[in-house]
């Protein structure tokens, strides 16, 4: 079996079915080990800081990205090169208001749901990719932002669409007071 | 040419990493002293060298020279600092520093989960993967020159 001349050495594809089953088979386990769901909720989204702590500096090296001036850059750059780049879609971005600093990623498709037609009974306020909150606060963090990330809308709870909201709240880095946006 | 010795920091200040190769003189002070001397001029020369700079910063501070010697650095937006001093004749090697990132420091320290952060590098695959490449690149002679 011959392999593409494009691939890079070292990043073969695995099977998504396994990455996505496997996220379930956590969420299932957190379900069992947690009767609320808030509990559930905060754990997903602890595990998923420490997860996007790491991730943002192998997003770094792979991508290249310049500087960032602005939030809206900062969001575009997530939804175009990082949910391209790691679970190969590409949300929407919409900006929430006037002062700039709130927006949302609205997922049309999410191959974490796959497998996934609802939520079970008894578990109405899952937020199932709860995960993916936790990765973007903490790849945020990393480079001296902070931000509140939390599902405004989701698909597996009966919304229209899955909506993944970003509020930038003051900067982190006190030591550089006066710098422009980096990132 | 030839390379002296390499610094990896974090964020906070914290000396990841150490290595050296041709190195004939010391700073005379302690090692944890002198980390913290070459990471606390770093982080005044990037703000003074942002500061005054005349026109509009793109990449900030990228090297220093002496009569002897050139130090290189290379930061990412992480914090993540990699400070290499290299014989004066070497040129920018801004691809080098960002492979030891990449290549290195990431693939190996920062995806292994077993591999603390914020913490000196233990990893011994790391520093030897380092050394291997470090010793393979066109300016790195075994004499120092």
């Amino acid at each position: 079996m011959s392999r593409p001349a494009h691939r890079k050495p070292g990043y073969h594809k695995t099977n998504k079915d396994l990455f996505v089953l496997t996220y379930g088979a956590l969420v299932a386990q957190l379900c069992k080990d947690y009767e609320k769901d808030e509990d559930v909720n905060k754990y997903l989204d602890e595990m998923g800081y420490g997860v996007g702590t790491r991730l943002v500096e192998d997003f770094l090296a792979r991508s290249c990205v310049r500087r960032c001036h602005s939030y809206s850059e900062i969001v575009n750059i997530i939804a175009q090169v990082a949910f391209k780049m790691y679970l190969g879609i590409t949300p929407n971005v919409t900006c929430n208001n006037s002062s700039r600093n709130e927006f949302s990623l609205i997922l049309d498709k999410n191959p974490l749901v796959e497998f996934v037609e609802e939520l079970p009974t008894g578990r109405s306020s899952l937020c199932y990719c709860n995960l993916l909150c936790g990765i973007i606060r903490g790849a945020l963090e990393m480079v001296h932002l902070a931000a509140d990330v939390t599902f405004l809308q989701d698909r597996l709870k009966g919304d229209s669409v899955t909506e993944i909201g970003i509020k930038f709240l003051k900067k982190l880095d006190k030591k550089n007071i006066g710098r422009k946006n980096e990132k | 040419m030839t390379v002296h010795n390499l610094y990896l920091f974090d964020r906070n200040g914290v000396c990841l990493h150490y290595s050296e190769w041709h190195r004939k003189k010391q700073a005379g002070i302690p090692k944890e002293e002198e980390y913290k001397l070459m990471y606390g001029m770093l982080f005044s020369i990037r703000s003074f060298v942002s500061k005054m700079s005349p026109l509009d910063m793109k990449d900030g501070f990228l090297a220093f020279q002496t009569s002897r010697y050139k130090l290189h650095y290379y930061e990412t937006p992480t914090g993540i600092k990699v400070v290499m001093n290299t014989d004066s004749g070497v040129g920018p090697i801004r691809d080098v520093l960002h492979h030891i990132y990449s290549a290195l420091y990431v693939e190996l320290v920062v995806k292994n989960p077993l591999c603390p952060l914020g913490q000196t590098v233990q990893s011994e695959l790391f520093r030897s993967r380092l050394d291997s490449y470090v010793r393979s690149l066109p300016f790195f002679s075994a004499r120092a020159g």
